[in-house]
């Protein structure tokens, strides 16, 4: 253990023990009136060789006797007070007395249980030197325990009142100051021998004088107290382990994490949130409506919004047919146009429509305050790691090893994710320290930044043309299959070339590959935009013709229905009862474009799934396979050179998250199905991409780590939120709903069904209360409000900010300086410098300088070590002076010459101090 | 309980309990247990009958195939640094002590001061650069090239001295530990 340290904490419990001593001292000769032969106080400093000289004044019977006598005493003390004792510790006691060896003179002692051998021993062997300190103490203590267990307890109350305010205040801290030994005797790095000895000692004072100031009293309720604090933590700790435990798949993602850094942990752990969330939509939907209406709804074939059309029905169960979402996948509860528009369904009267409506918009306002949330906490962790830069590879080194790691395949595991950190690290580090032609790399990165503005836009024009082109090719027939599919032959083309384009376009850039791989997200984010609004686009046309085509086929229906009726009872004039209802299959429906749209965003998920899967089974898997075993016969080294295995697509992945994400938001309010199929898809990848990345990839070349809080993903995350929140709103808002579908059938807008249910359902005042909350008087004063709101907040933060960089600041600042003070070496900062050298007493500085190092020679004490600290006190206030101002004697000009054998000159030797010469303890 | 008696004094027993009321996991059978973990490393050395205070220690080579110790790149140094001797060899005091130290319950002070002895291989009461390449070389398994690891060593000794002496004293030391986030084990 450092040499300095140890005996810094000597001289402090020295310290302690000197107060102790006085105090107790004082209070003997108070409380027994005899004259007290305490030594002077300032004695003491050794442990061993103890004595108990006071002891035997003190005792009434001769010392010969003592120790029988002493015994028999004890064991009467130890039977009063046992009664409030613990029983194991009077167990304990108990035992011991029966030693022949310890000394059982005093009851609190055996009370407590707390003697070792050694301490009686000690206790024993020495007589007549009455100047040890512990012994002293311990002298005190007989004393007073006599005092209390002894018999006469009432004499020991009187005292124990006579004493007055201050020295009870005094004898309280010295507790305190005890107890905090106690508490922290765990800190000292001893061996614990030592260790046992000063905490005995410490815990009888503690035992005794807790006792005599009254504390005692309360010892069962204050250990009971300890105890469930203990417990208390000791639960939190298992309940925070139970939690750790309960987050799914960290085992996984933590393997992969160790193979393939954390930059590829990042979409995995992204990859999860993204479960958690759906989840929640999942059984919001499920919940409130899907489940609802397989139970309490109509059944199928009831009406016809609930059957399959007649001229479909042959077909309605072939494969073919099921797997484009038509028969009756079509009408089934996945798809809007199932729900029947009736106002309550069921016993409970469950208003479906409503619940619908609320869902479908809850749904986003779920999915934005998570999203907005978890950014917002990030960024909070994001500050707070601020300082992290610091000590990178000195923590790295230090405090990355878990000790807790006790199986071999764990801890290769852990080998190989320390070795990947380091690696990242050096990344880091070493893009900290290439300087190279800076205004090469900024033409570069500007050319870069051109290039791939020409591309994006030609593809923007490309989209255009091909879906202008589309639009005239609809309206033509006998077309061949190009023509037919150019669109997304186009939309496909531009998907797989536009990512390689941009990443070889990024290579001009040179950015370090954690600011590199967010350009490439940022970029082909853009580029599926693109796609994303000229698939909205299509979309909208074909709803739009849809709506016309519906007013027709309304009449139609009418016409059909009146005629139906008509026609029974001319051909049934003899039945005047109601005519047998037509079969649901038989009605013309109307096209329902709400169902369309579902069945689109569920096809779009269903093909994107596919790809995926087939693009992660045949692109790595089967590339891994290839390269693996082909390698034994084949002409060039396939692992090393092209086309080796792959790397792990963390741009690609996060993108194709989002953007399914975006795709299940759109489509949710059409199909709520839609949101099963995610959870099942999201739950598989998992399995599915860690099994795969784990087996055929290999890590990248340049590991990188991820930055720590992943808001890139969710800033994207929620820009995808926000446009696929506006094509939903916009339909719900301004489209009409179809006339024979869904459970807002025969409405004007969607929204009605609110208005329905706060005329029919609430109290009337609160309909007029709705009125005014919607009147524009309030609403813009509403809105203005906000902005100053945000204005405000917005505002702060910033001034917050600079506040921030402000202390980092500072606190640079300071570390800087200390270690300039340490080095004492003069400051590095030039302006200081220029200061001091500005100084007027520069000229006669260093003379006095070396008058001092000639005085400090001129002592003798040549054993000295430095880093012993010297004898008194105020030498040790000398040495923090000097080392807190070492410019105080001027600047130091020159290097150090060679030193004499004498102390250093910061730390003065004693040879200036007249205090007694250090002992080495 | 009995059994007990016949491993331990009372005393004995009862000094470590006082040790262990503070040290707040071990419990009488706990302690128990501990001494038969130490008994069973060396079933021939180590004695059942702990009343007379024997003189026995167990040297390092059976210590570091404990379990808890067998996969720890760092098994030697720590045992090293716990035995009175420096050699490795640890009497049944020793033992304890490093449990109560490596258990999570003990405070940070200490497992720095010990985190120090553990990491200072040359046992200069300084870490210096050889200390930390064999510190990295045991926590990569030496995968590293020599130049990383001369470059990670560097940076640490850069980042973590304060005094620049080019060594880590064990103030720097503890200095930088008491801000990891992640110095708990």
């Amino acid at each position: 253990m450092p040499k300095k340290s140890d005996t810094a904490r000597k001289l402090d419990d020295v310290g302690i023990e000197i107060d102790g001593d006085v105090e107790s001292a004082e209070e003997d000769k108070k409380t027994k009136g005899r004259g007290a032969k305490k030594p002077a106080a300032g004695k003491r400093g050794k442990a061993a060789a103890s004595e108990d000289g006071e002891d035997e004044d003190e005792d009434d019977e001769p010392p010969k006797g003592r120790r029988a006598a002493n015994k028999k005493k004890a064991a009467q003390a130890d039977e009063e007070d046992s009664d409030d004792d613990i029983p194991q510790r009077r167990c304990a006691g108990n035992r011991r007395r029966g030693k022949v060896r310890e000394s059982g003179r005093d009851g609190e002692n055996e009370k407590s249980g707390r003697k070792s051998r050694k301490g009686g021993n000690k206790k024993k062997d020495g007589k007549g030197k009455g100047k040890d300190k512990e012994n002293d103490k311990d002298s005190d203590k007989d004393e007073k325990k006599k005092k209390n267990s002894s018999g006469d307890d009432s004499k020991s109350d009187e005292e124990e009142e006579s004493m007055s305010e201050g020295e009870m205040a005094k004898l309280m801290e010295e507790v305190e100051e005890k107890k905090k030994l106690i508490a922290n005797i765990r800190n000292k790095p001893w061996r614990m021998r030592r260790r046992l000895k000063v905490l005995k000692e410490a815990q009888q004072f503690v035992d005794k004088f807790e006792g005599a100031l009254g504390k005692g009293k309360g010892r069962k309720l204050y250990a009971y107290k300890v105890m469930m604090m203990k417990k208390w933590i000791k639960f939190q700790r298992d309940f925070e382990n139970f939690r750790t435990s309960c987050i799914p798949w960290e085992r996984k993602i933590k393997e992969v994490e160790s193979h393939f850094g954390s930059s590829v942990a990042s979409y995995f752990i992204f990859l999860r949130w993204m479960y958690g969330m759906n989840l929640v939509l999942f059984s919001l939907t499920f919940g409130l409506v899907v489940i609802p209406e397989v139970l309490m709804g109509l059944p199928y074939g009831s009406i016809p919004r609930k059957t399959v059309p007649r001229d479909e029905q042959a077909t309605a169960m072939d494969y073919s047919v099921l797997m484009d979402f038509n028969g009756y996948c079509k009408y089934s509860v996945l798809f809007y146009g199932y729900y029947n528009n009736q106002r309550t369904i069921g016993l409970l009267k469950f208003r479906l429509p409503l619940s619908y409506l609320l869902v479908g918009i809850g749904t986003f306002g779920y999915s934005l305050m998570v999203v907005i949330r978890t950014m917002a906490k990030n960024a909070d962790v994001g500050g707070g790691d601020g300082e992290d830069n610091e000590f990178t590879f000195a923590w790295k080194m230090f405090t990355s090893w878990d000790y807790l790691i006790g199986n071999a395949e764990t801890a290769d595991n852990k080998y190989a994710s320390i070795t990947t950190s380091f690696k990242e690290s050096i990344v880091d580090e070493q893009e900290n320290q290439k300087d190279e032609n800076i205004h090469l790399r900024r033409f570069l990165r500007v050319l870069a930044n051109f290039l791939i503005t020409c591309t994006l836009g030609g593809s923007g024009y490309l989209i255009y043309f091909v879906v202008k082109r589309s639009q005239e090719f609809a309206n033509m027939d006998n077309l061949s299959w190009y023509e037919k599919n150019e669109l997304e032959i186009i939309m496909s083309l531009l998907g797989l070339v536009g990512p390689m384009l941009f990443e070889t376009i990024a290579e001009l850039e040179e950015y370090h590959p954690r600011i590199a791989l967010k350009w490439q997200l940022g970029r082909i984010f853009a580029l599926f935009l693109g796609n994303l609004y000229t698939f909205l686009l299509a979309l909208f046309d074909e709803v739009n013709s849809k709506l016309e085509e519906e007013d027709s086929i309304k009449n139609a229906s009418i016409w059909f229905v009146k005629e139906y009726y008509a026609n029974y009872s001319a051909n049934n004039p003899n039945d005047t009862g109601t005519p047998p209802p037509i079969d649901p299959a038989d009605i013309i429906r109307g096209p329902c474009w709400e169902t369309t749209v579902g069945i689109e965003f569920v096809k779009l998920t269903i093909s994107d799934i596919q790809v995926t899967y087939l693009t992660i089974l045949i692109g790595d898997f089967l590339r891994a396979l290839i390269v693996r075993f082909l390698n034994y016969c084949w002409c060039w080294d396939l692992e090393a050179g092209w086309p080796s295995y792959g790397e792990f697509d963390i741009s690609g992945n996060v993108l194709g998250l989002v953007f399914n994400q975006g795709m299940i938001w759109m489509g949710a309010f059409y199909a709520p199905g839609l949101l099963g199929i995610n959870v099942l898809r999201l739950l598989t990848s998992m399995y599915y991409q860690c099994w795969a990345v784990m087996a055929c990839n290999v890590p990248h070349e340049r590991v990188f780590k991820a930055s720590k809080s992943n808001n890139f993903y969710m800033g994207l995350l929620l820009l995808i939120l926000f446009l696929s929140l506006l094509p939903v709103v916009y339909t719900i808002m301004s489209l009409p709903p179809s006339f024979d579908c869904g459970p807002f059938s025969g409405k004007e807008r969607m929204f009605d069904v609110i208005m329905e249910t706060i005329d029919l359902d609430l109290p009337a005042f609160m309909g007029t209360l709705f009125g005014y909350v919607a009147n524009p008087g309030l609403i813009i004063p509403a809105v203005l409000l906000m902005v100053l709101a945000i204005y405000y907040l917005n505002s702060v933060s910033e001034a917050y900010k600079n506040a921030n960089m402000e202390l980092k600041k500072k606190m640079q600042m300071a570390r800087d300086e200390e270690k300039n003070r340490r080095n004492n070496k003069d400051s590095t900062n030039q302006v200081m410098k220029d200061l001091e050298d500005l100084l007027p007493n520069r000229a006669h500085a260093p003379p006095e300088n070396r008058a001092e190092k000639k005085h400090d020679q001129g002592g003798k004490s040549p054993k000295v070590k430095p880093g012993t600290a010297g004898g008194g006190v105020h030498l040790q206030k000398d040495v923090s002076l000097a080392s807190a101002n070492p410019s105080a004697r001027g600047p130091v000009t020159r290097a150090p010459g060679p030193r004499g054998p004498g102390p250093l000159p910061g730390q003065p030797g004693p040879g200036r101090g007249q205090g007694p010469p250090p002992r080495r303890q | 309980m009995g059994n007990k008696q016949t491993i331990f004094t009372d005393e004995q027993l009862d000094a470590y309990q006082v040790r262990d009321s503070l040290v707040c996991i071990f419990t009488f059978f706990l302690h128990c247990s501990l001494h038969g973990r130490y008994h069973e490393l060396a079933p021939h050395l180590v004695p059942m009958d702990y009343t007379n205070d024997p003189d026995v220690k167990v040297p390092l080579a059976l210590i570091v195939n404990m379990p808890e110790l067998k996969e720890n790149p760092f098994r030697n140094r720590i045992v090293e640094s716990f035995s009175e001797d420096g050699q490795g060899n640890l009497s049944f005091n020793d033992f304890v002590d490093m449990f109560s130290v490596l258990s999570e319950m003990a405070p940070r002070e200490l497992k720095a001061i010990y985190a120090f002895k553990i990491y200072d291989f040359n046992v200069d009461n300084y870490i210096c650069k050889e200390d930390l390449e064999k510190t990295l070389n045991r926590l990569t398994k030496e995968e590293l090239t020599p130049e990383e690891v001369n470059l990670v060593c560097e940076k640490a000794i850069e980042e973590a001295d304060l005094d620049g002496d080019n060594k880590l004293s064990f103030a720097d030391f503890e200095n930088m530990i008491s801000r990891a986030p992640d110095f708990l084990r």
